[in-house]
């Protein structure tokens, strides 16, 4: 029952949407938690309010703008109507770009911190030693802060598998399309449906703590490989 | 052109950096100075680490910032080794993958130094598998500084490298570092507070003072010139190169020769006609008008006053010739009138201590 659940549309739409975003967000996130860690430019301060601002919204307000933003009437959506493109809003990348901006601070925080305690001497060791900065920061940065992109892709991958309200705001409810697990969810308690609602509940439980389990054991590994 | 010339200017807060200097291109400069004088700043405007604004760098030859031509090379293209003060080490890198970090970066028609040469030379060899948080700390700091030689450096610059170490792993460093300028060819500038560093490494030496550097040149030269102020502190002396001439195994003594006479230190395992170092300190040196007894008895020279300096109400610095090297004593003002001393008169000088080097 379990393993089917990992089959119905909802469940698979959510993994690939968890899964595309903390790549994307790997991808943005790790230039910014780099850039936040080194300057010293007035901006700095701004830049990390914007980073953060989604952990204090609530979901839907970020939602709404989203919606504002990239449905056909909004600058975004408009402007890419133009170019002959299909509206954001109600699409898989629209709900990519929602969970994006909804967990930047869970994946840019631990990873900037990381940057930080590194510090600067590794880098300038390195430097020393012939490497370029693209290379000293692939060398001794990145396998340095290893464990806070761990911790960092878990987060990210996790906030996204339990989100509601953005993803309700700017995905609606197109079943195959842009539902996602937790509003099924919440369509079969609606429809008194619970037996459907724990089916997939039970599911995302037990996938959330076998990935969790997994998550820290390669953890505690990487940990006793290098103290 | 066997030279390296350069000056910086860098303001950092209420710091200013404004040194103008020139090395020989080979040997062991110390950079010298207290703490808060701006060597280890010099020393990292040289590797590139500090971006001096209206700053120039000439290394044997080659210029590597000259910012009226806004050349400035950065660290990573500046053919440098350099060893920090604590040791740096990749604590995610195995030993030989620290050793091979800069070796591997090093292009291979520039490589000259070799890691089984180098292994070999700093007793890595049972380290190599070892990650650095298991290594003591001055394990730490002899692969610091056989990475540091791995990318074959034009130029070797070393900041305090003993300064974080215990006295034990001072001493297992010390051989490496004396070893040094003996095999390996490029430049070191060494920055340290230790005026026992100096006396032991050194071949040149750069004073630095609040950010300028106050005295320059070969080492016996720059400890002695009584107008710069290595020679008017407590540490002032002399360092000289002298040949062990023989042992005594009566009293269990070592002769040494050096232009200005024999010298006697307790008895050393060493064999005769090799070259040690020794410090002959301004405060253990008595002044004596009187002739010595005989000639020829150790540790008592026939010098010539070069000139007299009162440091302080009560103490005077006399610069000697002992047969051609400098010599300093540091006595009481009283005695200075009470003996007469003038420019020009012969007096002997008795050294109670000497302090053997190497």
């Amino acid at each position: 029952m379990l393993i089917a659940t990992l089959f119905e549309p909802p469940m698979w739409l959510t993994l690939r949407l968890a899964a595309t975003t903390t790549l994307v967000l790997l991808l943005i996130g790790t230039p910014i938690a780099w850039w936040l860690s080194r300057t010293s430019a007035w901006f700095k301060a701004p830049i990390e309010a914007l980073v953060a601002l989604p952990l204090v919204l609530p979901p839907t307000v970020l939602g709404f703008y989203l919606l504002v933003a990239l449905g056909s009437r909004g600058p975004i959506g408009a402007a890419l109507r133009a170019l002959g493109q299909e509206p954001l809003a109600f699409s898989f990348s629209g709900l990519v770009i929602g969970s994006v901006i909804y967990s930047l601070p869970f994946v840019v925080q631990p990873l900037q911190s990381a940057f930080e305690s590194v510090g600067r001497r590794p880098l300038e060791v390195a430097a020393t030693l012939g490497a370029s900065p693209l290379d000293r920061f692939f060398t001794v940065a990145v396998p340095l802060a290893r464990r806070a992109f761990l911790a960092a892709a878990t987060l990210g991958f996790a906030h996204t598998m339990g989100e509601f309200g953005v993803v309700l705001m700017i995905g609606g409810n197109i079943p195959g399309k842009t539902q996602v697990l937790s509003i099924a969810i919440y369509d079969h308690v609606e429809m008194m449906q619970y037996a459907q609602a724990h089916t997939l509940a039970a599911g995302l439980l037990v996938f959330s703590f076998i990935v969790l389990l997994l998550v820290y054991g390669f953890n505690r590994r990487l940990q006793a490989l290098h103290p | 052109m066997s030279t390296i010339r350069g000056w910086f200017k860098l303001n950092l807060g209420d710091f200013h950096l404004d040194a103008e200097f020139e090395a020989p291109g080979r040997g062991v400069t110390s950079l010298f100075g207290p703490s808060g004088s701006g060597k280890t700043t010099l020393l990292r405007c040289i590797a590139g680490l500090e971006r001096a604004s209206n700053s120039y760098l000439e290394v044997n030859g080659e210029l590597w910032q000259d910012d009226l031509r806004s050349l400035f090379l950065p660290t990573h293209l500046r053919p440098i080794g350099y060893v920090f003060q604590e040791p740096g080490l990749f604590p995610h890198l195995t030993v030989r993958e620290n050793l091979e970090y800069g070796f591997k970066r090093t292009p291979i028609d520039r490589r000259r130094i070799m890691p089984e040469q180098t292994i070999d030379w700093l007793g890595l060899a049972s380290l190599l598998h070892r990650h650095p948080p298991s290594l003591s700390g001055g394990e730490r700091q002899r692969v610091a500084i056989g990475r540091a030689l791995l990318t074959s450096p034009r130029l070797l610059l070393m900041d305090e490298p003993l300064a974080a170490l215990d006295a034990a792993s001072k001493m297992e460093i010390f051989p490496y570092l004396e070893k040094l300028h003996v095999e390996m060819p490029m430049p070191v500038l060494y920055v340290t507070h230790s005026m026992d560093e100096v006396a032991r490494l050194a071949d040149h030496m750069l004073a630095i003072e609040g950010g300028r550097i106050v005295a320059a040149g070969p080492l016996s030269e720059t400890l002695t010139r009584l107008d710069w102020p290595l020679a008017r502190g407590d540490e002032a002396g002399t360092v000289v190169d002298a040949v062990v001439a023989g042992h005594d195994n009566q009293y269990h003594l070592t002769y040494l020769d050096f232009s200005g006479g024999r010298l006697a230190v307790p008895q050393r395992v060493t064999s005769t006609g090799a070259t040690v170092r020794v410090r002959l300190l301004a405060r253990e040196v008595i002044l004596s008008i009187e002739p010595p007894l005989e000639a020829g008895i150790p540790n008592i020279f026939i010098t010539n006053v070069v000139e007299i300096l009162d440091i302080s109400p009560a103490m005077t610095i006399v610069r000697l010739d002992a047969g051609g090297a400098p010599l300093l004593a540091r006595v009481l003002r009283k005695t200075v009138a009470e003996l007469g001393l003038q420019r020009g008169m012969w007096v002997s000088a008795q050294i109670k201590s000497v302090e053997l080097m190497s």
